[in-house]
């Protein structure tokens, strides 16, 4: 039976496929954790060479770049899902935005750098950064909103305008809440994505670190642990111990990842069933 | 419509405003990405001429030589090593996870290829320099290790979590009827995964190929750290090159805005920006193709 045989193996195959690819993944981490956990002690974040000023730069540069893009994005992904017709213009949105998802970061980075650094004359600054990095997460935002838009299920927009809800009415209080989960999720896996961005920070947001800890002065320049990470694995500075900073921050981002992968699992779950719950009410 | 209109009334008219506004703003973004980097970019060739730019590969702009074709040369090759190595890895884990894997593997195997992609780039870089650059230098029989093979590799590995998934979203969306009217003739599921299910799901793999292929060429961190940054054509596997992005932080600190070696670089960017808009046409037509049948 040659095709019996033909089968076993292709299964074979496709099984150490898998096994590479669940291997490779295990491999990253227990080189990454195990390399750099042992340097997170106290002094790898408020040492001379301490990385506590890039870590408060990475969420303060998120946490405003997520302002900037949040009001945008969920706007445009509620026009798509609610109101676009099927006509020309929504096309045109629609590639807009597939196109704007595609574009690479250090295209993004270098617009940026046009943008704020010299047109606007600001020099390299927190505020241009996060500016600069709301742009790579407008895309997927609009896309999230849309998939999680859309997902509601018709009868409820339906019955809302039945009742004689205006839109907007049936927007804010029953659309938006019920896909709140999805919605959540999507914010997660943006959020997660801009904080080990670099390309688009080098150049807008520069590789200084201020002196003044916690200094949320957006106009100063802000590095970020990722773009730390970089400056320090390939121009590292002599004198000082380069590799471990490297392994610490390398550790540090990966836990930072691990922790938004499972932020993006718990908060849609617990929605989801409180919301289950009050539906049998 | 009632017959005084209330701030009920307005309000729906201002947030539909508002929604529209937000869409139109998105699609300025873009048209404003693409009129700064090209008017940037294209400025380039008030000096140089369009033909030495695409065609020569001597970059020594210190000497007004502006050839960049060793970076695009090195682009093209790591994306295509990366897609040699992680296109098939790629679809094999698709593959696995829509028809193979029993329940309890793939809801652990779908995260753990999530987690791929949240894993960000410097970091995919820092491997690199760490282990994988030694690893090519023993392939490649080169002293650093540094080139298009160590970038390609690492570039394989950051596709994965994109061709899996979206390969394996156009297995599932295939109706059952295939796999049952092939099996129900006989066929062994590897006969139903190589003759059905893969050729009926192709327009999506070749999606999830093409938008792998585009991330891998923008990748700019973790192919920077590993290829060496060397201007020099990429003529073995082994040794150090450059690529478009590479080259872009390389040389964007030490160039003042407006100069011809700035613009270049800015000319460089565009040619990434414009592969990307080619990218997500072709992925356009073949979805589209994919739907006509």
């Amino acid at each position: 039976m040659k095709a019996h045989q033909a089968d076993r193996f292709a299964t074979i195959m496709l099984w150490i496929g898998a096994l590479a690819i669940v291997a490779i993944l295990i491999a990253f981490l227990t080189l990454i954790l195990g390399r750099g956990v042992p340097h997170l002690t106290s002094e790898f974040f408020n040492g001379p060479d301490g990385v506590r000023g890039q870590l408060f730069n990475s969420f303060y540069i998120l946490f405003l770049s997520l302002v900037l893009s949040l009001p945008v994005g969920l706007g445009a992904g509620i026009y798509m899902a609610e109101y676009a017709p099927k006509n020309k213009f929504t096309d045109l949105i629609r590639l807009s935005t597939e196109s704007l998802a595609s574009v690479p970061s250090i295209v993004f980075g270098l617009f940026g750098m046009i943008v704020f650094v010299n047109m606007f004359g600001l020099g390299f600054t927190i505020l241009g950064g996060s500016a600069t990095l709301a742009l790579l997460n407008l895309p997927i935002l609009v896309r999230v909103t849309e998939e999680s838009l859309r997902a509601v299920p018709r009868s409820y927009r339906e019955a809302s305008l039945a009742l004689g809800a205006t839109m907007w009415q049936t927007l804010r209080k029953v659309i938006l809440p019920t896909a709140l989960p999805g919605l959540i999720t999507g914010i997660t896996l943006v959020a997660g994505r801009a904080l080990g961005e670099t390309a688009i920070l080098i150049f807008t947001a520069g590789m200084n670190v201020s002196r003044i800890p916690f200094d949320v002065n957006p106009l100063a320049a802000g590095e970020t642990l990722a773009v730390h990470l970089f400056a320090v694995k390939s121009n590292p500075l002599p004198g000082t111990n380069a590799d471990q900073i490297a392994d610490g921050t390398a550790a540090l981002l990966i836990i930072m990842v691990i922790v938004f992968n499972i932020c993006l699992t718990l908060p849609s779950r617990w929605l989801q069933r409180r919301q289950l719950g009050k539906n049998k009410m | 419509m009632p017959q005084r209109k209330s701030w009920v009334y307005y309000n729906d008219r201002l947030s539909r405003y508002l929604f529209i506004s937000s869409a139109v703003l998105v699609s300025l973004i873009i048209l404003c990405i693409i009129w700064f980097v090209g008017m940037q970019g294209l400025s380039t060739f008030r000096e140089v001429s369009i033909i030495e730019f695409f065609t020569s590969s001597k970059w020594s702009p210190d000497s007004g030589k502006f050839g960049a074709l060793t970076f695009i040369a090195g682009s093209i090759g790591t994306t295509l090593i990366a897609i040699l190595i992680g296109g098939p890895l790629g679809l094999a884990g698709a593959v696995f996870l829509a028809e193979i894997a029993p329940p309890w593997v793939r809801a652990f195997m779908r995260p753990a290829t999530d987690l791929f992609a949240g894993i960000p780039s410097v970091v995919y870089g820092y491997v690199g320099i760490t282990v994988i650059v030694g690893l090519t230098g023993k392939l490649t029989n080169s002293p650093t290790g540094y080139g298009m093979l160590a970038a390609g590799i690492v570039l394989a590995i950051m596709i994965l979590p994109t061709v899996i998934s979206l390969s394996e979203d156009a297995l599932r969306s295939l109706p059952r009827t295939y796999k049952e009217a092939s099996l129900a003739l006989g066929a062994t599921r590897w006969q139903t995964i190589r003759r059905v299910l893969v050729p009926a799901a192709s327009p999506g793999i070749l999606t999830a190929i093409i938008l792998a292929m585009a991330r891998a060429i923008g990748e700019t961190m973790a192919v920077q750290m590993v290829i060496g940054n060397s201007p020099r054509f990429p003529d073995s596997l082994g040794s150090p090159t450059s690529t478009l992005t590479s080259n872009i932080v390389m040389e964007m600190g030490n160039t003042p805005f407006g100069s011809t070696w700035n613009n270049g670089l800015f000319m460089m960017a565009f040619i990434l920006l414009i592969i990307a808009l080619i990218m997500i046409i072709l992925v356009r037509t073949a979805s589209r193709k994919g739907a006509a049948r």
